[in-house]
């Protein structure tokens, strides 16, 4: 299996890759690869012009900068997992990372291509949800920045522009009182999710002050269980709240039936990840 | 579509080549340069069986462009050995009979040679992650992980 033929460019900078995409109509850009050279292989995806930023250090590397933490989009899967920094002050990226394919594969795949091709059993894209990440965007009108709550709107549908680069991803530094979970099941090494779950809590004292619960591949994008969210925020967590939260993640999902499984099985799997990560998160919350 | 060209380091040596953009690096190591022992399996980046080192990382080379090996180094199967005979991750494969029909073999030793340089000393939990992304459809894995347990021990005696 070969891709379709293509012009092939390599960027020498940000600003030549914007002004080879208003340059070139139908052009695609090409990141670690690994969802996009299987797509062309099976001409799901037959772009006339593909524009390699893997050259682009500019894009590349993680950066401590106050309560925030700067990451390039081209930051590799296994960059992202030997980051000193995220182990410190961003665990969720580091465990999401870890079970996302195979080690060959998070030599290539990088976090902004993750965030940016737009299948629902792409692993950052609710992480981001959960972690109130912020993007970075550069188009040929210049830079804005958008948050991940509201980027996502579909299967390979999202708030980039036509001729638009995600170019860095900025998250919080997790403070002291919040915890993080990130549940995922998978058949194998290799597959996207059956439905995984990032949860991000903080407390204060007991009482749960805020939480994001993520869902990654049992909607046609990346969404937030709203509903349990506001069922747990500002009370006292128990198991039985728990449970009712559960119930409220399960009305939230509406899964594609496929080879992982059926609608009903998926959407329980699903509360069953959000339910384990409200768990985890909550212990290290008050550890 | 315009043929470009393009050069590398391949197992040492600078090797050239004329490649549609389009061309995986896979098939160019094959069928251009004469270098069979880099398998070809599922073509999707699951199996593994195609993987080399790209510039000191492992990975798959049904997966990526031979474009974008330009000014790379690249290591095959074939590098692995030298004049003094075959590399402690290849002998290991043979004492502790770590293949069966050998199908995935080249894949395994470059990703465990690579892996022993990324973890020198590693546990069998790690050779089980480090090695995840290479399937066995003979084995069952267990001799697969012995003879890398085994090679970490003889490179580290080394």
């Amino acid at each position: 299996m070969i891709p379709g033929e293509f012009e092939y460019h390599a960027a020498s900078s940000v600003d030549d890759a914007i002004r080879l995409m208003s340059a070139h109509e139908d052009a695609k850009i090409l990141a670690g690869g690994h969802s996009l050279l299987p797509m062309m292989k099976l001409r799901f995806a037959e772009p006339a012009h593909l524009i390699d930023i893997n050259g682009l250090s500019e894009l590349k590397g993680i950066q401590l900068d106050g309560d925030t933490i700067r990451i390039g989009a081209m930051t590799t899967e296994n960059e992202l997992i030997a980051s000193e920094i995220l182990q410190q002050h961003c665990p969720l990226l580091v465990d999401a990372a870890k079970l996302v394919a195979d080690p060959q594969v998070r030599n290539k795949g990088t976090i902004g291509g993750d965030v940016a091709h737009g299948d629902p059993g792409n692993d950052h894209p609710a992480v981001m949800l959960a972690l109130d990440a912020e993007f970075v965007i550069r188009g040929a009108g210049g830079e804005r920045v958008q948050a991940a709550n509201g980027f996502f709107l579909g299967t390979y549908w999202n708030a980039l522009e036509e001729g638009e680069l995600l170019t860095e991803i900025r998250v919080p530094v997790s403070k002291s009182g919040t915890g993080y979970g990130y549940n995922k099941l998978k058949r194998k090494t290799g597959d996207y999710a059956t439905a995984a779950s990032p949860v991000m809590l903080s407390l204060d004292g007991d009482v749960c002050r805020d939480i994001r619960i993520g869902l990654t591949n049992v909607a046609p994008m990346a969404i937030r269980a709203e509903a349990a969210e506001d069922l747990l925020r500002g009370q006292v967590i128990t198991e039985a709240l728990i449970e009712q939260a559960a119930e409220q993640v399960m009305a939230a999902c509406e899964p594609a039936e496929d080879l992982r499984g059926d609608i009903e099985y998926k959407t329980h799997m699903a509360a069953e990840m959000a339910r384990r990560s409200i768990r985890d998160a909550l212990a290290r919350a008050r550890s | 579509m315009a043929k470009q060209h393009i050069s590398f380091k391949l197992n040492g040596q600078q090797v050239d080549a004329l490649v549609e953009p389009r061309e995986l690096l896979v098939h160019t190591l094959r069928e251009q340069l004469s270098q069979t022992g880099t398998h070809i399996g599922c073509e999707t980046s699951h199996c593994g069986v195609c993987t080399v080192d790209l510039n000191g990382d492992s990975v798959k080379s049904c997966t990526i462009l031979a474009v974008q090996a330009n000014g790379g180094d690249v290591l095959t199967v074939e590098g692995l050995a030298d004049a003094e005979g075959l590399h402690a991750v290849q002998e290991a494969f043979i004492q502790e009979h770590g293949l069966q029909c050998g199908f995935c073999t080249p894949g395994m030793l470059v990703r465990a040679h690579r892996f022993l340089q990324e973890n020198p000393d590693p546990t069998e939990e790690e050779i089980r992650w480090g090695m995840s992304g290479n399937l066995c459809r003979c084995t069952g894995y267990q001799n697969i992980i012995k003879a890398v347990k085994s090679a970490a021990q003889k490179l580290q005696q080394a």
